[in-house]
């Protein structure tokens, strides 16, 4: 199983690669450069920046040492924040980002696959309508909607909780930026689930299990969560993307400093470098999801592994 | 084929849910066509005696105003127009993008409709959004582009699924027949493949727009999408949520119209590819 | 002899949206202590329905009358909780397809040693080691390397002793067996059959043996019930109606055994016609259609299942099924029985 995780790395990188070069390319045939925005500057000044900034240089040697900074770590300056570079800005705002979307994740599983059981358990009563009527609920209505009202009724109403802002450490701020990014996998998953269960629960197996005399926990917990999980883990690269596009909003609306505020912030300044870092981070991150969940398929269903 | 029709007509009468929300779609449309000539404001009057002012009956101002006093109702029945008209025109776009993907590769086949369907895979894998913002960031703020890009994001499902019912397609007879007679590739896929797709594309075209308005909200409510002095959904949205403290129907009455649309559109589609019994190709 | 299992009266029919279907029509039977039932009938028959709403396995939308006592307790309308002491381990039950019936995810010792774990509160260790000496007991080569692989690593016919193995973990009363060796190879067959011979010579338990092949049953049922459209319509001891058929249809159930020792046949016989859908309604015999023998009154008035061994021709006053004497009774539903 090492030799497969190992072949599906190597084909990741390459994945890679292609991304920061089309980025790479397509910035730099955009019109106008970065310093378009700002008031005319005298030209001489405008060499001097250039030169800076080394945009000066052939396209081919700009691109190399892009790569090379790559390599590095470094993501070039950033155009607009002058005292930071990318990277440093990357630095400060990841681990908020990832706190962020980890908690969200976590959540809607931990929460999602125990509603979607118990939807499929109360099959065509009340439960399941109401339940699964909140889920279609949580997966059209988007982020930008469910904040702002979130912070509507809990933050201005009820002042239970603070409506933006953030400290480091505090729990309090990310509890409504959290529950509005964590609905939408969170409804797909206990919907997922419910579909799966039902399938799962009519199969020979579990009847075998139910004639064992087994209590209801048993067969659920041991016997037939398992294979109902299998759609919930496909889904895992797609909810790691909404969490990652909500966080753009939930970031910003909220104020919290992450790279989804960054990316925002850097596509409405036009700050090239910093678009980019972020794009080649987020896409690094879903690769890598791809590759965990692999190995999570083979964990779940022990005739993949084997047969790898 | 009618009687097909019927079955389909009567499941989906019987589902209260979809129908339900079949009338709030044709209820929020109609409205944002209608709406604003029932209201004597126009949606650039500012008007100044009334400005950040509560929903009230008296001054015609029914859900109230904004910061620069001009007419919710109006604005946000002004705002659903232009979401509406992004979302079916993207739509389109994306419609006719992955048809015509799809058609070909599933009608190819081989080699061709795999390595297709490979660039489907790698590009489903991608958040697109990203590259959309990408884009903007690159071309500027222009409108076009925005419907352009949309649409470019939203075909992949479409293409997929006119895939997997065009392979089905092809192996019938009278594709056969129509190739014995001589016809062309082309003539094949637009005269005889494409018409017995229709089913899939309505439900998954209905779960489209839905999707490509809350993309393009999204744009909007970074501040991506459209720029003032046009409104869409997602801009009012942005400005409302942060008059939330002092001026909550801001927020409220832009939000409630997208959340209602969102939901029913999704229902709506949910019903449809029950009742039509559609299965991803 | 103390009778474990006594069905009265049952009827187990299905809703289906556009109406019920009736699949099990007011059976009446019982079994004893350690002896072999076999119920023989094609499928639809409604043979093994009667058992599925004896163990609480019905589908959703079923609905289920009468009575199932097993040790004097009533399964038919117990709750879950009541129900799980008895199956598993009181009462067992093993299906048709081990392919399927098996949880894939699970190694085989897990599967096997729950059974104990959860109805004796076993440990996990001692219940690995009793799960190793059950499949020794069932035959299973390399017990203690079976016990850590997965289902999908064993052939059908080692599955079905896992099976059954299972079924015996708790040392049952009652094994219900349905169709046991329906998916498996012929040879693999006889020696399931074996298998559940040397099980029962080996232990106390009684075995309720499901088939629609007469075959399979004759060799092992001390007593054999015959069912056709959700009722019994004959019921003998085992040596008895493979002597001598009284209802028209097992005649011709027996004549389909192909038989070595007989003359040489040109063409195997088989029974011409369909058996009634579930949940066609009957007026009369419900085998009318197909009987050499039907008359003008066995297409009007259906034959209840009466005492056969004294009766003459066509009239046999005697007790309904249901009195509970099940056993030694010939019976028969027919208005017409064969005579010896």
């Amino acid at each position: 199983m090492l030799r497969y995780f190992l072949t599906r790395l190597a084909g990741a990188v390459p994945t890679l690669f292609i991304i920061v070069t089309v980025a790479f390319f397509l910035i730099r045939a955009a019109p106008g450069g970065p310093f378009d925005q700002e008031q005319a500057l005298p030209p001489e000044i405008m060499a001097n920046m250039q030169r800076a900034y080394g945009l000066d240089r052939p396209i081919w040697i700009q691109y190399g040492r892009y790569l090379g900074g790559l390599a590095h770590g470094d993501f070039g300056p950033s155009f607009k924040y002058k005292d930071f570079s990318v990277t440093e800005l990357i630095g400060q705002g990841l681990p908020v980002t990832l706190e962020l979307g980890a908690i969200a994740m976590v959540l809607a599983m931990v929460l999602g696959v125990p509603i979607g059981t118990f939807a499929a358990l109360h099959h065509n009563r009340a439960a399941d309508y109401a339940t699964m009527a909140l889920a279609v609920a949580g997966i059209a209505v988007p982020s930008f909607v469910v904040l702002p009202f979130l912070g509507l009724l809990f933050g201005i109403h009820l002042h239970w909780l603070p409506v933006a802002g953030w400290e480091p450490g505090s729990v309090r701020d990310l509890v409504l930026p959290v529950a509005a990014l964590t609905l939408l996998p969170l409804s797909v998953i206990a919907r997922l689930t419910r579909a799966e269960m039902l399938e799962v629960l009519r199969s020979h197996f579990i009847r075998t299990a139910v004639a064992k005399g087994l209590p209801l926990r048993t067969i659920i917990m041991r016997h037939a969560l398992r294979p109902a999980l299998l759609p919930v883990a496909s889904y895992l690269p797609p909810a790691v993307a909404s969490i990652m596009t909500g966080s753009l909003i939930v970031e910003s609306i909220a104020g919290l400093p992450g790279i989804g505020r960054y990316m925002v912030q850097g596509a409405l300044n036009r700050d090239y470098t910093l678009v980019m870092g972020m794009v080649i981070v987020y896409s690094a991150l879903l690769i890598a999801m791809g590759l965990l969940v692999d190995l999570l398929y083979a964990w779940l269903d022990p005739r993949v592994r084997l047969v790898r | 084929m009618s009687s097909l029709v019927d079955d389909a007509a009567r499941r989906l009468w019987s589902n209260s849910g979809t129908m339900c929300a079949m009338f709030v779609v044709f209820g929020i449309v109609a409205l944002a066509l209608f709406g604003p000539w029932l209201n004597p404001n126009g949606a650039e009057t500012l008007d100044w005696l009334h400005v950040a002012s509560k929903p009230a009956l008296q001054n015609a101002h029914w859900f109230g105003t904004d910061r620069l006093g001009r007419d919710l109702f109006v604005r946000t029945l002004e705002g659903t127009r232009v979401s509406l008209a992004v979302g079916l025109v993207a739509s389109a776009v994306s419609l006719l993008v992955g048809i015509a993907y799809g058609a070909v590769s599933g009608y190819l086949g081989g080699r061709t409709d795999h390595l297709m369907m490979r660039l489907i895979e790698i590009l489903s894998g991608l958040p697109l959004i990203f590259f959309v913002i990408f884009l903007t960031v690159i071309f500027g703020r222009n409108e076009y582009l925005l419907f352009l890009s949309i649409g470019a994001v939203g075909w992949l499902t479409m293409a997929r699924i006119v895939r997997g019912q065009t392979l089905s397609v092809r192996q019938k007879e009278f594709i056969e027949a129509a190739v014995a007679s001589g016809a062309g590739t082309a003539r094949i896929i637009v005269r005889h493949v494409i018409p017995n797709v229709v089913g899939p594309i309505v439900v998954y075209a209905t779960l489209t727009i839905p999707q490509i308005i809350m993309l393009e909200s999204f744009l909007s409510f970074l501040g991506l999408g459209i720029q003032e002095p046009g409104a869409s959904l997602g801009t009012l949205i942005a400005e409302g949520a942060g008059e939330m403290e002092a001026a909550p129907w801001m927020l409220l009455v832009p939000g409630g119209f997208l959340a209602a649309l969102l939901l029913a559109l999704n229902v709506l589609g949910d019903g449809l590819r029950d009742a039509l019994d559609v299965k991803e190709g | 002899m103390q009778t474990l299992l006594s069905i009265e009266d049952l009827s187990v029919s299905f809703a289906r949206p556009n109406r019920n279907i009736s699949a099990v029509r007011q059976v009446s039977l019982a079994v004893t202590a350690r002896e072999c039932l076999g119920i023989v009938g094609e499928s639809g028959s409604g043979k093994t329905q009667v058992f599925m709403a004896a163990m609480g396995l019905l589908a959703a939308n079923a609905a289920a009358d009468g009575s199932v006592r097993f040790e004097s307790e009533e399964l038919l309308r117990a709750a879950s909780k009541e129900l799980n002491r008895i199956r598993g381990s009181k009462l067992t039950m093993v299906f048709q397809d081990p392919m399927t019936s098996l949880t894939p995810h699970l190694k085989i010792g897990t599967q096997l040693a729950e059974v104990l774990v959860c109805h004796r509160g076993t440990s996990w260790s001692e219940a690995r080691i009793a799960a190793r000496r059950m499949l020794e007991r069932v035959r299973v080569p390399e017990a203690q390397r079976r016990l850590s692989q997965y289902p999908h690593e064993l052939s059908g016919g080692l599955r079905q002793r896992v099976m059954i193995g299972m079924s015996l973990m708790c040392e049952p009363l009652l094994v219900i067996a349905d169709e046991p060796t329906t998916a498996l190879d012929v040879t693999v067959q006889a020696q399931i059959i074996a298998l559940l011979r040397a099980m029962r010579e080996e232990t106390n338990m009684a075995l309720v043996l499901i088939s629609h092949d007469l075959a399979v049953v004759a060799g092992l049922a001390d007593r054999i019930l015959v069912m056709y459209a959700g009722r019994i319509v004959e019921s003998a001891a085992a040596a008895e109606l493979l002597r001598h058929a009284r209802h028209p249809y097992t005649a011709e159930l027996l004549k389909c055994i192909p038989s070595l020792s007989g003359p040489l046949l040109e063409r195997l016989p088989t029974l011409s016609g369909q058996p009634p859908r579930p949940g066609e309604s009957l007026a009369g015999c419900a085998f009318a259609p197909r009987c050499p023998r039907a008359a003008e009154r066995c297409r009007v008035e259906r034959p209840l299942l009466e005492a056969a061994d004294t009766a003459p021709v066509g009239t046999a006053p005697g007790g309904e099924a249901g009195s509970g004497n099940a056993n030694g009774a010939r019976r028969v539903a027919c208005h017409f029985p064969l005579t010896p």
